[in-house]
């Protein structure tokens, strides 16, 4: 890798945002709201990449960090009136809090193992978000705007309907998201996560604290799924069960997977692509789900490494 | 209903579902133990088994008749598919466990979606093929699910026949303790491996068949089996039949209580955080033990 490539890195992922932020003027307004959901749910996926890509381990319950945070924001809005910024960080700290105690618990255990707790964990909360419908209101969920005051930004206010709000407020958590996993993966914590991942019993023996920093790891990821999950309610507001179903898991391994693992531009490919790919299906069939199945085979045999992965062995060796 | 009739009734449907499960929960413990891979599309074998039972049923017409032959054509059927998925998508990954869970996950949503067009979304009723009902002094209790409960326990015990006293059964142990040495000596591990993958398929589509005049068959049925076998494979220990059959009991038998008595989501949620609980304690993992 020469010297330049931090550099070109950065100046790459500058013109991706730069690009997302110039598209707002020209989008039609189908398309509009259609970038600004993917920005979110490609921020949830970034958080699910941090886990998977850099560190390796792969989880199927992620729904759980993505609903943590929806409920967490959703609920203090819905009961206690709470403003966007703080309803934001509330649904940030319940991710993170999960994510630690779900770690200590659940890092015990590895490989498959953790797959299939991190599915149980993840099962059990969406169970429980139906069990205690009067609180949650289930199934059927809520809505957050007509609860939701206006943000105010100086002597303006804005209102959460505005479509300019919605996308420029899910640009700005997915690009701070973006750079959070660029610069992770510059730093000498990231390289312990990717030397963990690559080889754990040997960075044991180097005398790195592998739980830890597995337990760090999980923290982030959790802590960013919940911030997708809290922005989603918020500005797309809609709070419901179905986010926490183990679909919601196995869609960031899916857009990760067809992205690229490991690279940090990847989830925002994968996830633009599927949500196109599904809104094209959708409207053909009712079946669109099959889709979904037939790339996670498709991909799983023939094209492991995604799209970015594939680039990056083949043309870009830079390419984080 | 006073109490004791009422537990009376939650022990017997706990009991007869206790069969189905432990019949679902066996195939995806084989394929576990044998193969040490997660086969996240054993529900859809399930789901698979109880649909094709209803095309069987509406085809002959006759209710027995039909009955008879979806349990014969139905769990050939699916074993077929799952040859085929062996063959076409597990072998070519090498059986790897991560991208098995992946790429059956994959299969999951391709049988479920495709079952949903060709099948539609409704849930479909299958006439039971007898019909009579037992008199207990405080309720009659349909005959025809003690027969499911009878069917399964036949064939349970055909499986662990086939284990203990057949060489194939041999073969297939011998590839779960070691499959190196197992090799060495002989075994065709890639034609038990598919073996094992088509007989875990066709004890879910069996159980499938079985449920299905009590259940209706319905695309999405796949889900709650495939859970609830999580769980039983999970507490019985990895490729331990007789693990696997005390704990689809135990499962079984709480499940079907704390349903009764209280909710079958409060039911689920306990049972769940039962396996997270076992796991957690056994640090060493699910694969500890097959991989030092």
């Amino acid at each position: 890798m020469s010297a330049r490539a931090p550099r070109r890195a950065l100046a790459l992922h500058l013109t991706v945002v730069g690009l997302l932020f110039l598209a707002q003027f020209v989008l039609p307004a189908y398309h509009h709201t259609n970038v600004a959901r993917i920005m979110v749910l490609a921020t949830y996926a970034m958080g699910y990449n941090i886990l998977l890509g850099y560190t390796g381990l792969m989880s199927l319950g992620h729904a759980m960090f993505f609903a943590a945070g929806m409920y967490g924001a959703g609920l203090p809005v819905y009961y206690l009136g709470f403003g966007a910024p703080a309803a934001l960080a509330a649904g940030v700290a319940a991710g993170v809090l999960l994510a630690a105690l779900f770690g200590l618990l659940a890092l015990r255990a590895s490989g498959v193992s953790f797959l299939i707790v991190s599915l149980m964990f993840a099962q059990a909360l969406y169970l429980a978000s139906l069990y205690f419908n009067e609180i949650t209101l289930g199934d059927q969920g809520f809505i957050v705007s007509d609860r939701l005051a206006p943000l105010r930004l100086g002597d303006k206010s804005l209102g959460f309907h505005e479509p300019a709000l919605k996308y420029n407020a899910a640009l700005v958590l997915f690009a701070a998201c973006l750079m959070l996993s660029l610069a992770l993966r510059a730093s000498p914590i990231g390289r312990v996560l990717i030397a963990i991942r690559e080889n754990e019993e040997r960075t044991r023996l180097l005398g790195y604290d592998s739980l830890r920093y597995k337990l760090l790891s999980l923290v982030l990821s959790g802590g960013i799924s919940a911030a997708a999950g809290a922005s989603y309610a918020l500005l797309f507001s809609y709070v419901g069960s179905t986010f926490a179903s183990i679909q919601y898991s196995i869609y960031p391994l899916l857009w990760t997977l067809l992205g690229g693992i490991g690279t940090t531009l990847g989830p925002l490919l994968g996830t633009g692509l599927m949500f196109y790919l599904v809104d094209v299906a959708s409207g053909i069939t009712s079946a669109y789900l099959l889709l979904v199945g037939a790339a996670l085979v498709v991909l799983i045999l023939w094209f492991p490494q995604g799209i970015l992965g594939t680039v990056r062995t083949k043309w870009l060796p830079w390419l984080p | 209903m006073s109490f004791g009739p009422h537990l009376f009734l939650a022990l017997l449907e706990g009991t007869v579902s206790a069969f189905v499960l432990a019949l679902t929960a066996l195939g995806l413990s084989l394929v576990f133990g044998v193969m040490r891979i997660v086969n996240v599309a054993h529900g859809e074998f399930f789901m698979l088994g109880a649909v094709l039972a209803w095309f069987c049923s509406s085809a002959v017409g006759e209710p027995l008749a039909g009955f008879l032959v979806a349990l014969l054509a139905a769990p050939l059927a699916v074993g077929a598919l799952a040859l085929a998925a062996d063959r076409w998508i597990l072998r070519r990954i090498d059986y790897h466990p991560e991208s098995t869970i992946v790429a059956t996950i994959g299969l999951l949503y391709v049988l479920q979606q495709a079952v949903l067009t060709l099948y539609g979304p409704d849930a479909r009723p299958v006439s039971p093929p007898v019909y009579f009902t037992i008199e207990f002094p405080w309720f009659g209790y349909s005959g025809y699910k003690l027969v499911v409960a009878a069917v399964s326990a036949l064939l349970l015990a055909a499986t662990w026949w086939l284990l203990t006293r057949t060489t194939l059964g041999l073969y297939m142990r011998a590839a779960q303790q070691d499959l190196e040495m197992a090799q060495a000596l002989g075994v065709p591990a890639r034609r038990i491996y598919a073996i094992v993958f088509a007989l875990g398929a066709m004890l879910a589509a069996t159980a499938g068949v079985l449920v299905v005049p009590i259940q209706q068959a319905h695309y999405l049925m796949g889900l709650d089996p495939l859970l609830l076998s999580f769980i039983v494979v999970i507490i019985g220990g990895l490729g331990s039949v007789k693990g696997t059959l005390v704990a689809a009991f135990v499962v079984g038998l709480s499940d079907g209580v704390v349903s009764v008595f209280f909710s079958p989501t409060l039911a689920k949620i306990v049972a769940t955080l039962l396996v997270v609980a076992v796991l957690v304690a056994r640090p060493a993992g699910l694969f500890g033990a097959a991989r030092s």
